[in-house]
């Protein structure tokens, strides 16, 4: 499984999100913990964190009043709800083409 | 071997101020005029999505040095109502061409008015993938890589 999302994440293609994965590896831990040491700010961490939770690869949980974040171990979810998102996106780009190309096409 | 239990499909619908032939074709034959160009699994820089138009189309991505990666195959090619595409990367990113380790997406069209389409979007059986995500998973656990480069380094010798 790990060797799985890891392919994943080097598809995501960004060394600061795979520092943050690594870490989650050995554990669930909470943003401060995961900012600890590395090189970014608190606030971007938690950036890269939505990314990576936005793509399936890493939940999070509420636990006595912190967020807590760990590896998303629901893989094929996790792809079914990175799909939902790509479809969404690409749908409203492919209207928008329809248009401008008919509109295009009838001056 | 268990099933996996069925994922839920991925469902859309959007509204095109177009006419039903003309949104098919952007759909299909334009694909190129609308994908995200960071969505994207070849080695090469994208240069072109491309759609064979029919039954048993290759849909890939072209690299701007010509390198073909494939995403996936046309199973019906209905101009201008019906379209289903068998997508053939799984969780691993990887192109899989065992259809049966597919999920698939389909489109339909529908005239709202003359001007204007309904397109109804599905994408279903992602569960599919999990049976290839979980060989691969396999294959790498068992270390057969390491096997196939022993193997392939006796080839060469012999």
């Amino acid at each position: 499984m790990k060797t799985n999302l890891k392919i994943k994440l080097q598809a995501l293609g960004d060394p600061t999100r795979m520092a943050i994965f690594e870490r989650l590896e050995r554990g669930p831990l909470a943003v401060g913990e995961i900012a600890r040491g590395l090189p970014v700010t608190r606030s971007a961490v938690s950036q890269h964190l939505k990314i990576l939770k936005d793509v399936g690869l890493v939940a999070s949980q509420r636990a006595a009043n912190r967020q807590i974040y760990r590896i998303d171990v629901d893989g094929v979810a996790g792809l079914r709800d990175y799909f939902d998102r790509f479809w969404q996106e690409s749908l409203q780009a492919f209207k928008q083409a329809a248009e401008k190309s008919l509109k295009e096409k009838s001056r | 071997m268990n099933a996996l239990a069925a994922v839920p499909s991925v469902r859309h619908t959007i509204m095109v101020e177009a006419p039903r032939e003309h949104a098919f074709e952007v759909f299909t034959r334009g694909i190129d005029s609308w994908w995200f160009r960071d969505h994207s699994i070849g080695t090469e820089p994208l240069k072109e999505v491309v759609m064979e138009p029919r039954e048993g189309g290759r849909v890939f991505e072209r690299g701007i040095h010509g390198a073909e990666c494939e995403w996936g195959r046309v199973l019906a090619w209905e101009p201008p109502s019906r379209l289903v595409v068998a997508w053939q990367i799984g969780g691993d990113w990887q192109f899989d061409p065992d259809l049966s380790h597919a999920s698939e997406y389909e489109a339909r069209f529908i005239a709202e008015t003359p001007t204007r389409t309904r397109v109804e979007f599905e994408h279903r059986h992602f569960e599919r993938h999990g049976e290839s995500g979980r060989s691969i998973r396999d294959n790498v656990d068992k270390g057969w890589g390491k096997l196939l480069a022993a193997y392939a380094d006796a080839a060469q010798a012999s």
